[in-house]
């Protein structure tokens, strides 16, 4: 009796890491290809698109995650492939500066402002 | 006094700027392409003939020629159909080997369509998934690419069918 229980608990555990690893894949799978752009499709990403371009990105996005790659390494080569323009999230660089700090700058110094006009009032 | 002077050179100068940012915004062009990402090597794959479903490694194609012409094709792709006399014309009048590769197709499909239009192929390689095109950079068929063989690098990609100009174009760059 108990050792039947053994065998029984035995198997759903093994059941049960299966089906989280499978599920941490398909999570996986999923934020890479939200984060690549389908290039042949208008404002879609890989995840949302049908496309034989986007069905062919996602098999590769598969066979790298089963080869251990990470998810940096899959956006590399994809980037030598295809150019930064695959990819949703620009990397900082020098020709992405201008992008990442023009916000940066712009909320520095509205804030200066602010607070330059606060300080008057008072 | 001073300060408005500032204040107004500041918003002179941040109105020209966005002025000129919009206006060279205007002229660039936002359509994007990987037709000039060229001169990159194509590395090393394997796939299966097409005809006897033989092994081959890419870096063992057509070892004797300086040039080689890649393209990329599938019987249901509509625009190949129409590309395919261009093929057969570029085949006739060069010395280099042309390169099928059939793209997410079915065996027997692909077969017929080479019955019907003709077989301008020296080799066919098959690419079941479509993990050897992306290996390649090539969004999806047709595509056609001038390679030099002796360091596998791209010299000029075309995307979608080939047109006759495009033909000449090759026949000239494949001399040099």
């Amino acid at each position: 009796m108990n050792n039947k229980f053994n065998i029984i608990s035995l198997i759903i555990f093994f059941l049960f890491i299966n089906y989280s690893f499978a599920d941490e894949k398909i999570k996986r799978i999923d934020k890479v290809s939200k984060n690549l752009r389908c290039l042949i499709c208008q404002g879609q990403s890989v995840y949302d698109s049908q496309s034989e371009f986007a069905l062919s990105i996602r098999d590769l996005i598969i066979k790298k995650i089963d080869e251990g790659e990470t998810d940096d390494e899959i956006y590399d080569y994809l980037k030598v492939k295809y150019g930064d323009w695959i990819i949703y999230d620009p990397k900082f660089d020098k020709n992405t500066i201008l992008l990442w700090l023009i916000p940066l700058i712009l909320f520095i110094f509205g804030g200066l402002l602010i607070f330059r006009k606060v300080i008057i009032i008072k | 006094m001073v300060n408005k002077k500032i204040k107004l050179f500041l918003i002179l100068s941040s109105l020209i700027f966005i002025f000129f940012t919009f206006y060279l915004g205007l002229n660039k062009n936002n359509y994007y392409t990987t037709e000039n990402i060229v001169y990159k090597k194509i590395e090393n794959f394997e796939s299966y003939e097409f005809f006897s479903n033989k092994k081959i490694s890419f870096k063992n194609i057509s070892p004797d020629k300086k040039y080689i012409i890649l393209n990329i094709w599938s019987s249901w792709c509509l625009p190949c159909r129409k590309e395919h006399k261009n093929l057969i014309k570029l085949r006739e009048n060069i010395k280099v080997d042309l390169i099928g590769l059939n793209y997410k197709d079915k065996f027997e499909n692909a077969k017929s369509f080479l019955s019907e239009l003709g077989n301008p192929y020296d080799i066919i390689l098959k690419d079941k998934n479509g993990l050897i095109s992306i290996e390649i950079g090539a969004y999806g068929v047709p595509e056609t690419y001038l390679i030099n063989n002796i360091n596998k690098k791209i010299i000029k990609k075309y995307l979608g069918p080939i047109n006759e100009e495009n033909v000449k174009e090759i026949q000239s760059l494949a001399k040099q």
